[in-house]
């Protein structure tokens, strides 16, 4: 099947998805990294996004869950603007932003937040909390010095700080990792994006900090209305914070349903694994083995023939799975998947 | 299991090291058992002393302890009394070996990961070289990776075949004990589903214990005969994996159960209010006490450990 029909299959189940319209559309996304032979000489690429389709309504989360490797990195780094796709088109609010000049990008920044993995390699160890907020907010033209410290106060307020005034002068090494993340989230907050991507944001931290950060961005999203992008191999986490899961494997969204329906009714083989492979603190997990497929993703510069998870999937279907990309099927509404099972 | 053989017995344990601020109290009066192919898992929050408790009884100390004192008790023998090369040859790798933290990135760049395996037992176990690699190999076998893997170096390895790798070093020598700090922090879920069927089959294969230290509490479950939770220095509650996971007895251990989020119980997750205590200068009587909804007056006391029957061990007030 040709990537324009499945293009176009997307696009019908779209409808049913949006929430007040959509904010963000990916549209048949490939993102390929070239290989060179000693500098020069092209050897083939490394396809880190292979064809991804999907929209994000304007007050959604969404979670995108895959193993290191699967290119949810490239993907987020392309939607933020900092790698060209090769191929597709990334449309916010109505504006195709892989071709944007300088200037429009800059404006498109300031309405996308960031939320980076490692609080502490994120912010900049010689400036004060004070200083990492303010920063943004010169750069995008807020020149009275009022109304900066008014905002950064506003700011730090919405992300829990209290009291506001001890945490301005500190360092970031004299804040622990929970506030850190909070000052990461507040300076990704404080241009009042209407979108944030936030990549693997509590996998640094401890587990008693983990559930107060995840519900601070609940709350944040739920109160300014904004769309979220979750990036994370973590199951566990994920239902506490998104109403639909996108599941990536090797480049590709194999996977895309709510929730409740990927944790009970999940159809990929693959997702099947991951779910297997999370485990609930229970004393019986140690009486028994997880059934989890073997091996490892594949190459993403030579990747499998037909179905990308053929090679590890307990139920290959000979001369169809390793020949045939399996096109998006919809078991159920809003559930697509990427498995020749669905047929 | 009835009637257990102790393997390991800590007792009063206490590491601390010097610092241009004071003293750290990285461990603080440990006591624990583990029996022969037991596995214990210490959990706890970053920063709570537990991968210092790995290093303490494997006496792996760097330079600036303060003191170093209790009782490590091996198989009977007391070897808080070895010197540091009696402790080098008899105990270390010998009894117990260790699989350190992100050991994956530790492998030598430039030695082929089969010689690496086999080196300990060459020098541990005094086999010659083309004795220490069958061993070597037949440790490949039980651990998953395959046997053309041996002359490769560790960069051409994935990093779920290298810590397969870390682990078949830890084997090499048969110990009797292996202490495992964090095997599967920096892995993918599917990597670490494996990696923890290895160390289950390794477990009933060749009757190894383990020590798992981890702040990843769901995956502790994957590995746990029994649980310590470690705050701030000490062991503040040690119980039966089927005791423990289902109704902790711990405040702190109540909390941080209550922290984990799980995919399939319908639960809301909680968070524990404020952050653990300084080990400069730790608050007496109950380091947990700032921070527990159950606080009352006796909390101003250091609670000693009751005894509540069936291996459970609590150090609180409330059990009094």
């Amino acid at each position: 099947m040709s990537v324009e029909t499945e293009q176009l299959q997307s696009t019908l189940a779209a409808p049913g998805e949006k929430k007040n319209g959509t904010l963000l559309s990916i549209q048949d996304l490939h993102v390929w990294y070239e290989l060179r032979r000693f500098g020069f000489g092209l050897a083939g690429y490394v396809r880190a996004v292979d064809g991804v389709t999907f929209d994000l309504g304007s007050s959604e989360a969404i979670a995108v869950v895959g193993e290191s490797g699967c290119g949810k990195s490239s993907l987020m780094k392309t939607i933020l603007g900092l790698v060209t796709p090769t191929k597709g088109n990334i449309v916010f609010d109505g504006q195709t932003i892989n071709a944007l000049g300088s200037r429009a990008m800059r404006s498109y920044r300031s309405n996308v937040g960031y939320i980076q993995q490692d609080p502490y390699g994120a912010l900049p160890p010689f400036m004060t909390v004070q200083g990492i907020l303010s920063e943004p907010l010169i750069i995008n033209g807020i020149k009275n010095k009022a109304e900066r410290a008014e905002r950064i106060q506003k700011v730090l307020e919405e992300v829990k700080m209290h009291p506001v005034g001890d945490f301005l002068p500190k360092f970031p090494h004299m804040l622990s990792g929970g506030q850190q993340q909070r000052v990461v989230i507040a300076r990704s907050m404080i241009l009042e994006p209407r979108m944030l991507v936030a990549d693997e944001p509590v996998s640094m931290l401890d587990a008693s900090v983990r559930v107060e950060i995840l519900r601070l961005l609940r709350g944040l999203q739920e109160k300014h209305h904004l769309a979220v992008i979750y990036i994370t191999h973590d199951l566990s986490t994920v239902r506490y914070f998104s109403e639909r899961i996108f599941v990536m494997y090797a480049g590709q969204v194999i996977e895309k349903a709510p929730v409740e329906a990927i944790l009970r009714r999940a159809a990929h083989p693959y997702t099947h694994a991951l779910l297997e492979a999370t485990s609930d603190p229970e004393a019986a997990n140690a009486a028994k083995f997880r059934d989890v497929p073997p091996g490892e993703p594949p190459s993403l510069v030579k990747p499998p023939e037909g179905c990308r998870f053929h090679p590890r999937c307990p139920h290959m279907i000979k001369d169809l799975c390793d020949v045939e990309r399996p096109p998006e099927f919809e078991p159920e509404p809003r559930h697509q998947v990427s498995c020749w099972l669905c047929r | 299991m009835t009637e257990k053989k102790v393997l390991l017995n800590v007792q009063n344990l206490v590491l601390h090291f010097r610092t241009t601020r004071g003293a750290v109290q990285a461990v603080d009066g440990v006591d624990f058992e583990l029996g022969y192919n037991d596995a214990v898992v210490v959990i706890g929050e970053s920063g709570c002393g537990k991968s210092s408790l790995a290093k303490a009884i494997l006496r792996l100390l760097p330079r600036n302890v303060q003191t170093y004192k209790g009782s490590v008790n091996i198989g009977g023998s007391d070897v808080m009394k070895l010197n540091e090369e009696e402790f080098r040859q008899n105990v270390r790798w010998v009894k117990i070996s260790m699989v350190p933290q992100a050991a994956m990135n530790a492998l030598n760049p430039v030695l082929r990961v089969g010689d690496q395996v086999a080196e300990p037992s060459m020098i541990h176990s005094g086999l010659d070289k083309k004795e220490a690699m069958r061993q070597a190999i037949k440790m490949f076998d039980l651990v998953g990776v395959p046997r053309d893997f041996a002359p490769r170096y560790a960069f051409e390895l994935s990093g779920g075949m290298r810590q397969r790798v870390a682990i078949a070093m830890a084997l090499v020598t048969t110990p009797e004990l292996i202490i495992l700090d964090e095997p599967t922090s920096a892995l993918d879920v599917l990597t670490q589903a494996n990696i923890f069927n290895v160390l289950k089959r390794i477990k009933h294969e060749l009757g190894v214990s383990y020590i798992l230290i981890t702040h990843d509490i769901s995956t502790s479950s994957e590995l746990a005969d029994r649980v310590a939770v470690m705050y701030a220095g000490q062991i503040v509650e040690v119980g039966r994996a089927g005791d423990f996971f289902p109704a902790p007895l711990h405040p702190y251990s109540q909390k941080l159960m209550a922290s984990v989020p799980r995919l399939r119980a319908d639960v809301e997750p909680d968070f524990i209010v404020g952050q653990p205590p300084s080990l400069f200068n730790p608050p007496t009587g109950c380091r947990f006490a700032a921070r527990c909804p159950q606080r009352f007056d006796r909390c101003a006391e250091d609670p000693p450990t009751y005894d509540r029957g069936g291996e459970r061990k609590v150090k609180c007030w409330l059990y009094a």
